[in-house]
């Protein structure tokens, strides 16, 4: 038996207001690949940055021991000493370096300061070596794929003698082909002795390569599966495994004609331009109803809304929009708008609030028509709407004349959603409508999709919580890889069904 | 506090009635900026009152002071909502000069007949201003190339053409006094002088400029009209608010800044009048201000702006045009430069190849003295307005005591950097 080289024990981290782990045990053999999985937001990668110093010693309780040592972390740097390397899911190479740079940015060899690039690329081309990578040590990062700077990034680890490499989502943006290599490489370490983390959550790939799994769910541990346990059914029903309570209000749907129609929608990506993100979608919703889009991180849901309002997202799009049976133009913001569609984006911050302004300014916004006159703002007539909306939507601020900035997330979000109100659409769009807020928010959300579905609106919610999806929606799509590859009523789906439709690409699961 | 109680339903009384001293207590927050910043420019006048021995509110260097600066005032205007829409514009001096210099040929040089009328000059002059924001601002707007390296561009290239247009180092002029009256006029007095002390005579049987006491009746009038205005719409304001259930401040306040308002305009007004009646320009200015004033507070394109510039992509997703109307943001600024060069022109009386060099950089310094931000989204018109009268009075009150040229410059970074460290620092206690 190989000896214990990590040892997380009993690792608690709070944030104001979140516990975002609670007593979690992880427990790493030398030579093995070591699997954590969970649903987004279960705590994985916040584990990850608390073990590489991210989170510095003194911020979370509990211990870790690594060969054998109490470790006591003040930053990224006293870990990578140790030989504990982190990539994370989002690269953090310069683009416009070489990849020789960027392998030895911040550790070049030099003397005097002075770099020695003779040695510096036959280092690097030794290690490219290593991890099958067949570029020129001077080939600019910006003009390699990102399955090529996933390689230049582990060759990075690689020059820093690491003991154990963590690969947080290394897959994510990965093609099937360029994935199937990185995890070959993985187990090409293993053979050389060499201890890995991979965090996933492609089942198929953790069942492929991982010796042991560890699950996370809502910030805990549930179980540690050894390699004879593993299943993706084991899996699943451990990802998931919690009971679905009164978190939702209780509604009454009434559900009408169909409103809004997308056919066979189709979208390549706006920088690579041969990237096909969104393959041929149809959905419809009907009047009434709430539909939801299931999927994981990267199905392009987002990617999807953005492109059907105003092409805010992508190139060479093709498809249909049909709102009440008839095409409409969809092809900027404004024409979208006026047809009575409403995007409600996930990311409030970058894309949905002017945060150095106030709550009323923000809500006329998407609809400053509705407070003027030939384009003269009615002052007292925008007072009102906004305060209007405060009220329905409970906006929780010392008056309309707060700045967005200042509110909590929940009331952020309410604020975007009071704007889309106001703009009276017919089809609202809610993107992650939930992300970063906490419960008693949530419900309040809930409650308004709610009222908007019995007032008649057709509304779809693009969510990564399933248990939210199964709560307060009439029927679910489940994307994956830029595809519809499930769609059930709410009332037949279950948690497990969708992610089965998710990692097996299967229509309808058993 | 009503804001930490529980999520419960909320009666309208509970919510409405603790807010309303919150509103006014913001309203106040959120103006004290401007009142900070009007309150300085004062400061800095009565000092200059003091050091210049009294010159500063003479008349006639009143007058001297707005028409010196009034051009920077013009062009803040449209600097303001180039830098509130997240930009920055390097190439208005150099348009100015260009554009002085077209005007100094088309009156003075090429034989265009009726076209060198200086109203049709001034027209086709706006015109071209007009076209040359919406040369800088397509590049800006549809092909994102950053607007500090597209008008930097401009600033080499209209200092070039202007200086090549007068023919190498030259001066083209004398300038017709019809235009030159837009800088160094004064509105005609249709009602007729009051003479309040008749002035001395002296022995060789003339008067002595400046003795005795006449009031410019015309001036007088205009002023009292203003500020008459100025204390209806403010109470009308008021009333609509009361009347829809609101209170905007507290009505002490309300009288103090109505009062105080009134008291500085008619005291300038009657300083102007008893000079010779209201500058051509100041007129210009104020009409110009009072529209920017309007368009920024009221108008739904200037809530546009300031959306655009305090989140670009959120406005966009909000259905606004954004490269629309930073193209048009860029079309204003050529136009108030072309104004702008104008000015200069007027009150030179002649073309000279270096008028307006350097005056993007006081423009740009007003608006941010004025509290606008370089990141955008955040400015006021009368900021620029007030930042750009504090530029002014520093430069004439120093000229006045005889300071050194090369200090004036130190004094006035010193004035742009203090202002704006002050505004750095209140964001981040706020």
């Amino acid at each position: 038996m190989a000896s214990t080289i990590l040892e997380m024990r009993d690792i608690t981290k709070t944030f104001p207001g979140v516990k975002a782990l609670s007593n979690v045990n992880l427990s790493v053999e030398e030579g093995e690949i070591h699997a954590v999985v969970g649903e987004n937001g279960a705590g994985k990668s916040t584990l990850m940055k608390v073990l590489s110093g991210v989170y510095p010693t003194g911020t979370y309780d509990g211990q870790i021991i690594f060969q054998g040592q109490e470790c006591h972390f003040k930053g990224i740097h006293d870990s990578e000493h140790k030989g504990i390397v982190i990539i994370h899911q989002e690269l953090a190479l310069v683009p416009m370096l070489s990849i020789a740079e960027n392998i030895f940015l911040g550790n070049e060899h030099a003397k005097f300061g002075i770099i020695d690039w003779d040695a510096n690329e036959a280092r690097t081309s030794a290690l490219l070596k290593k991890v099958g990578l067949k570029e020129d040590p001077k080939t600019l990062i910006t003009n390699i794929g990102v399955g090529k700077q996933q390689l230049v990034e582990i060759a990075k680890a690689l020059s820093k003698e690491v003991k154990l490499l963590i690969l947080d989502e290394p897959t994510a943006s990965l093609s099937e082909k360029d994935s199937q290599a990185l995890l070959d490489l993985l187990l090409e370490f293993k053979r050389q002795g060499m201890t890995s983390i991979l965090i996933s959550h492609k089942l198929n790939e953790v069942n492929r390569v991982a010796d042991k799994v560890t699950v996370i769910r809502d910030g805990r541990t549930i179980e540690t599966l050894a390699k004879k346990d593993i299943s993706e059914d084991r899996i699943i029903t451990s990802m998931v495994g919690r009971s679905l309570d009164d978190r939702y209000p209780p509604r009454e749907p009434d559900i009408g004609e169909v409103v809004f129609e997308v056919k066979n929608w189709s979208v390549y990506h706006p920088l690579h331009a041969e990237r096909h993100v969104i393959k041929g979608i149809d959905i419809n919703v009907r009047k009434g109803e709430v539909v939801g889009i299931a999927g994981l991180m990267g199905a392009g849901r987002t990617e999807f809304a953005m492109s059907m309002f105003g092409r805010s997202y992508g190139r060479r799009i093709t498809g249909e929009v049909l709102l009440k049976g008839k095409p409409i133009d969809v092809s900027s913001v404004s024409k979208a708008v006026e047809h009575g569609i409403a995007y409600v984006t996930e990311d409030r911050k970058t894309y949905g609030l002017n945060l150095i302004d106030h709550i009323k300014h923000n809500i006329t916004l998407a609809n400053l028509g509705g407070v003027s006159r030939h384009s003269v703002i009615d002052d007292m007539r925008e007072l009102s709407v906004a305060n209007d909306y405060r009220k329905k939507t409970n906006i929780r601020a010392s008056s309309v004349y707060q700045m967005t900035g200042n509110l909590s997330g929940g009331n952020q979000q309410k604020v975007v959603l009071s704007k889309w109100l106001f703009a009276d659409p017919e089809v609202l769009i809610l993107d992650e409508p939930t992300r970063g807020i906490d419960v008693g928010a949530k419900y309040e959300i809930y409650t308004i999709i709610a009222r908007l579905a019995a007032e008649g609106k057709a509304i779809v919610v693009i969510s990564s919580e399933m248990p939210e999806l199964l709560g307060i929606t009439d029927r679910i799509y489940v994307m994956n890889e830029g595809r519809i590859v499930g769609e059930m009523p709410a009332a037949d789906a279950s948690q497990e069904k969708i992610m089965r439709a998710i990692v097996r690409g299967e229509g309808k699961a058993a | 506090m009503s804001t930490e109680s529980a999520p419960a339903p909320q009666s309208k009384v509970a919510e409405d009635v603790p807010q309303r001293p919150r509103i006014a207590v913001s309203a106040l927050a959120t103006n004290l900026r401007e009142y900070g910043l009007i309150l300085a420019l004062i400061a800095i006048m009565v000092f200059f009152q003091f050091t210049t021995s009294g010159t500063l509110f003479k008349p006639v260097n009143l007058s001297n002071l707005v028409q010196q600066n009034s051009f920077i005032i013009v062009m803040a205007l449209g600097m303001l909502l180039v830098i509130v829409s997240g930009h920055i514009d390097l190439s208005v001096g150099s348009v100015a000069g260009f554009i002085g210099a077209l005007a100094a040929m088309m009156m003075v040089i090429w034989p265009l007949g009726p076209f060198s009328n200086p109203l049709v000059v001034s027209i086709i002059c706006l015109i071209v201003g007009g076209a040359i924001g919406a040369a800088q601002g397509y590049w800006i707007a549809y092909h994102r190339i950053p607007s500090f390296i597209v008008t930097l561009a401009g600033m080499l290239i209209f200092r070039g053409i202007c200086q090549a247009l007068l023919g190498g180092g030259s001066s083209v002029g004398p300038l017709p006094d019809g235009f030159k009256a837009l800088s160094s006029g004064f509105i005609p007095d249709v009602i007729g002088p009051l003479t309040l002390i008749p002035p001395t005579v002296n022995a060789a049987g003339k008067t002595i400029m400046g003795s005795g006491l006449t009031l410019h009746m015309t001036t007088i009038v205009l002023g009292l009209i203003a500020v008459l205005a100025y204390a209806y719409f403010g109470l009308r304001t008021r009333r609509k608010r009361e009347r829809h259930g609101y209170e905007a401040e507290p009505f002490t306040l309300f009288v103090i800044k109505t009062l105080v308002g009134s008291a500085l305009a008619l005291f300038l007004v009657y300083q102007f009048a008893s000079y010779r009646g209201l500058p051509v320009v100041l007129l210009v200015m104020g009409v110009l201000i009072s529209l920017f004033v309007f368009v920024t507070k009221r108008m739904t394109i200037g809530r546009r702006i300031y959306a655009m510039g305090g989140n670009a992509k959120a406005a966009q997703l909000s259905g606004i045009k954004t490269e629309r109307l930073t193209l048009m943001v860029f079309v204003n600024m050529g136009v108030l430069s072309a104004l702008g060069g104008l000015i200069i022109a007027a009150r030179l009386g002649q073309a000279v190849p270096a008028a307006g060099l350097g005056s993007e950089l006081d423009v740009i310094a007003a608006v941010f003295i004025g509290g606008a931000s370089a990141m955008g989204g955040v400015g006021q018109v009368i900021g620029a307005v007030v930042g750009g009268f504090i530029m002014g009075v520093m430069n004439n009150g120093m000229s006045i005591m005889g300071v050194n040229v090369d200090w004036q410059q130190v004094v006035k970074g010193l004035v742009l950097l203090g202002a704006v460290i002050f505004d750095v620092y209140n964001k981040n206690k706020a």
